[in-house]
């Protein structure tokens, strides 16, 4: 065999990393507009009241939170596994036209699952299950793009050179079986139509489940569809940019073992905090409560491990604008960790629960932890993807102060907003009265919307900095004649 | 073993399968059967309800609004007896929420009226000063979806037994029977009375009309949901 070095193929790679620009984009301009709704409810019907019902609050929010989830991190995910996949298992893609094939229909599909989920839910097609909004049509495509996921990651692995898997594919391989178990279960519905013999709508369907039992399967998924898309993947992702892009090595391989069976263990037992206090039998509730603060151990166990692989080397974090966003990302996924098992204790949760406390914490890790990670990944990837020089590391650092100013405004507000709205509606006067009728705890949080909706106005500007940055860096004269080994070429 | 298991991905991929999947079953099975049951006086929806429901989900109400009133003395004193399990047996899908931007709306029939609900859709802020929820202005003029509601009703009967027309009993001993068309007509029809006794006390003059010619506008259908729910 010839002795030089393998070359990769990044053509599935690239695609998927314009789709999550394209995306993320999307995602987070409808949750800024969502944000300012709530703040300046006059821009329900900003573009008339015409078309009053597409532009209004309800009928965007699932399109913000799928756009974001399945749409910018699960591209971002995507994109992560064509580029690590071939490099962690030694073989490139180019080597397998089958599995290229397969890349290439695997994103193709993806496009018409995108396009037709915008169309549906802005019609109002929603079976209403939180994340799992799509009516069974849709359904099914997204089971056919999983599998092909599933004979992607599976058929590289059959042809690996490498014969020890690397950290970052035990958790590819977990990010697949555990969204694969979760979606099937939780959209196991009936297409109406069908069932009754023709009559109206044939995209409608009814959920196999009824009240507290859907509530705990959706529950199940809710939870596990974080742990299983915006932690999971992330750690796998994590695992390999961070080493590679600081040219340490990862701090400890017994914590990584220790960490990603804890976390395999305890986080699908954690669901049952969502429903505290409801109609569920009491322990599902306790034992979700309990396995929450247990989370803490192999959560903190991941980060502790990504922070500790700087030893000796903080001072890249001052040289390098995309350390400090993986620094950053670790850090606010300990942060969140912390704060979600926090939310889960009972007491806490009686004042927590339906108030926008909750609403900041998702924030803090999609924006703090999922996000950075993502940004990361791509400024990783693009120079050795595109063999050009990241166009500007001073935008990359402004980037950086203006997303990280966002995320503390957002979170910020959103704990004074939820805390004082928990207080609020428990208040009761000297006379056992409720003290405030509800229309109070309303009017009481308008400055923290507003100062949210800046928090993400700022982030999303940030991302439109790094998505000018991507387009004038892949749009540059080509520089590289090899790929380099270690920190990323920072132009500038 | 881990060394060997990272050597050996189909192995992997079945322990790590085995160790997230046995929570989801240990969880959601013991109580499945228990919690199925429906509660004395719970009844299935009607036609006209179901549409209602329908639209609910439609435009994620449920986004804002809440159905579940936990057994705190601030919740009880604000939307009433707090929920039990078996009043939930014919929500499907579950509607509880995650986020009270609005009101808890699980009692909402006990303690507003058609009319009520008729300016509060049109002009929010109207009717509770202050309101930050957007009117829903086009549910005034858009027609509800009948046909698929009875979709609905003819599958769940078939396939989950809900007991339409059957007698389901009440908290004071009666029984109540909620009926479900012989056909997609039949059906519609029945709807229409229904939404005749609610528009009786809308003023909006374009339900009013749309009602007289055998149409029922969005608003009727979901009013009839709101009110059903107690």
């Amino acid at each position: 065999m010839e002795n030089r070095p393998l070359e990769y193929d990044y053509t599935v790679a690239k695609l998927f990393m314009f789709m999550t620009i394209v995306l993320g984009v999307v995602g987070m301009l409808i949750g800024v507009i969502l944000a300012f709704e709530l703040a300046f409810p006059g821009l329900n019907t900003m573009l008339g009241s015409g078309v009053a019902e597409y532009t209004s609050f309800g009928r965007l929010r699932p399109l913000h939170t799928d756009s974001i989830i399945f749409g910018f991190v699960l591209s971002g995910i995507f994109t992560s596994w064509y580029y690590i996949g071939q490099r962690v298992l030694k073989v490139s893609m180019s080597e397998s036209k089958f599995l290229m094939f397969i890349g290439k229909l695997h994103f193709g599909l993806y496009a018409v699952g995108v396009v037709a989920i915008v169309a549906s839910l802005l019609l109002g097609y929603t079976t209403s299950k939180e994340y799992a909004e799509f009516e069974w049509p849709i359904d099914i495509v997204v089971v056919l793009i999983w599998v092909l996921f599933g004979i992607s990651i599976f058929g590289l692995i059959g042809i690996r050179r490498e014969k020890s898997l690397y950290i970052s594919i035990w958790y590819f391989i977990a990010n697949f079986l555990g969204v694969a178990m979760l979606y099937v279960f939780n959209n196991m519905e009936i297409p109406t139509y069908f069932a009754s013999g023709g009559h109206g709508d044939i995209l409608h369907s009814v959920s196999m489940y009824a009240g507290t039992n859907d509530a705990m399967v959706q529950w199940w998924y809710g939870h596990n569809a974080v742990a299983f898309v915006l932690t999971v993947p992330i750690i796998a992702i994590m695992y390999y940019f961070l080493p590679k892009e600081s040219g340490q090595a990862i701090y400890s391989y017994k914590l990584s073992l220790l960490s990603f069976w804890g976390l395999m263990f305890v986080y699908l037992w954690a669901g049952g905090h969502h429903l505290i206090y409801s109609t569920v039998p009491d322990w599902v509730q306790s034992m979700g409560s309990v396995f929450s603060v247990v989370l803490i151990l192999p959560s903190w166990g991941s980060a502790i491990n990504m922070l500790l692989t700087m030893k000796g080397e903080w001072q890249q974090v001052a040289a390098s604008p995309l350390i400090k966003f993986m620094i950053l990302a670790s850090t606010f996924y300990m942060f969140s960790t912390l704060e979600g098992p926090i939310q889960a204790i009972k007491s806490v949760n009686a004042i927590a629960h339906f108030t926008d406390w909750i609403v900041g914490h998702v924030h803090d890790g999609a924006l703090g932890w999922v996000g950075f990670v993502v940004i990361a990944a791509i400024y990783h990837m693009a120079p050795r993807v595109f063999k050009r020089e990241i166009y500007s590391k001073s935008l990359m650092s402004t980037q950086f102060w203006i997303q990280t100013l966002g995320i503390v405004l957002y979170f910020t507000s959103m704990w004074i907003a939820g805390i004082t709205q928990g207080m609020m509606w428990r208040a009761h006067d000297e006379f056992g009265n409720l003290a405030y009728s509800f229309i109070d705890t309303v009017t009481v949080l308008h400055p923290y919307y507003a100062i949210r909706g800046v928090g993400g106005l700022l982030y999303l500007v940030g991302f439109l900095m790094f998505a000018y940055n991507i387009y004038k860096t892949m749009s540059a004269r080509p520089v590289e004649e090899y790929e380099l080994q270690n920190a990323s070429p920072m132009g500038a | 073993m881990f060394h060997w298991l990272e050597k050996h991905p189909f192995f992997f991929a079945v322990g790590v399968f085995l160790v997230i999947a046995f929570a989801g079953l240990i969880t959601v099975l013991p109580n499945f059967a228990q919690s199925s049951r429906p509660l004395i006086g719970a009844a299935p929806y009607s036609t006209l309800e179901l549409a209602g429901r329908h639209l609910y989900i439609k435009n994620s109400c449920n986004a804002c609004h809440s159905q579940l009133i936990r057994p705190f003395k601030s919740e009880t004193d604000r939307y009433g007896h707090y929920s039990l399990s078996g009043e939930y047996a014919y929500d499907r899908p579950f509607l509880w929420g995650s986020k009270r931007t609005g009101p808890d709306l699980m009692r909402v029939g006990n303690y507003r009226t058609t009319d009520w609900h008729e300016n509060h859709m049109k002009a929010p802020a109207d009717v509770v000063p202050g309101s930050i929820m957007p009117a829903y202005t086009w549910m005034f003029t858009k027609l509800a979806d009948i046909d698929t509601a009875y979709a609905e009703q003819v599958t769940v009967a078939n396939i989950f037994s809900v007991p339409y027309n059957k007698p389901v009993p009440m908290r004071d001993g009666s029984t109540k029977i909620v009926k479900m068309g012989s056909s997609v007509e039949d059906a519609n029809a029945m709807a229409l009375a229904e939404a005749k006794v609610i528009a009786a006390d809308m003023k909006d003059q374009d339900v009013k009309d749309a009602i007289a010619a055998g149409k029922i506008p969005e608003i009727v259908a979901l009013i009839a949901y709101m009110n059903s729910l107690k």
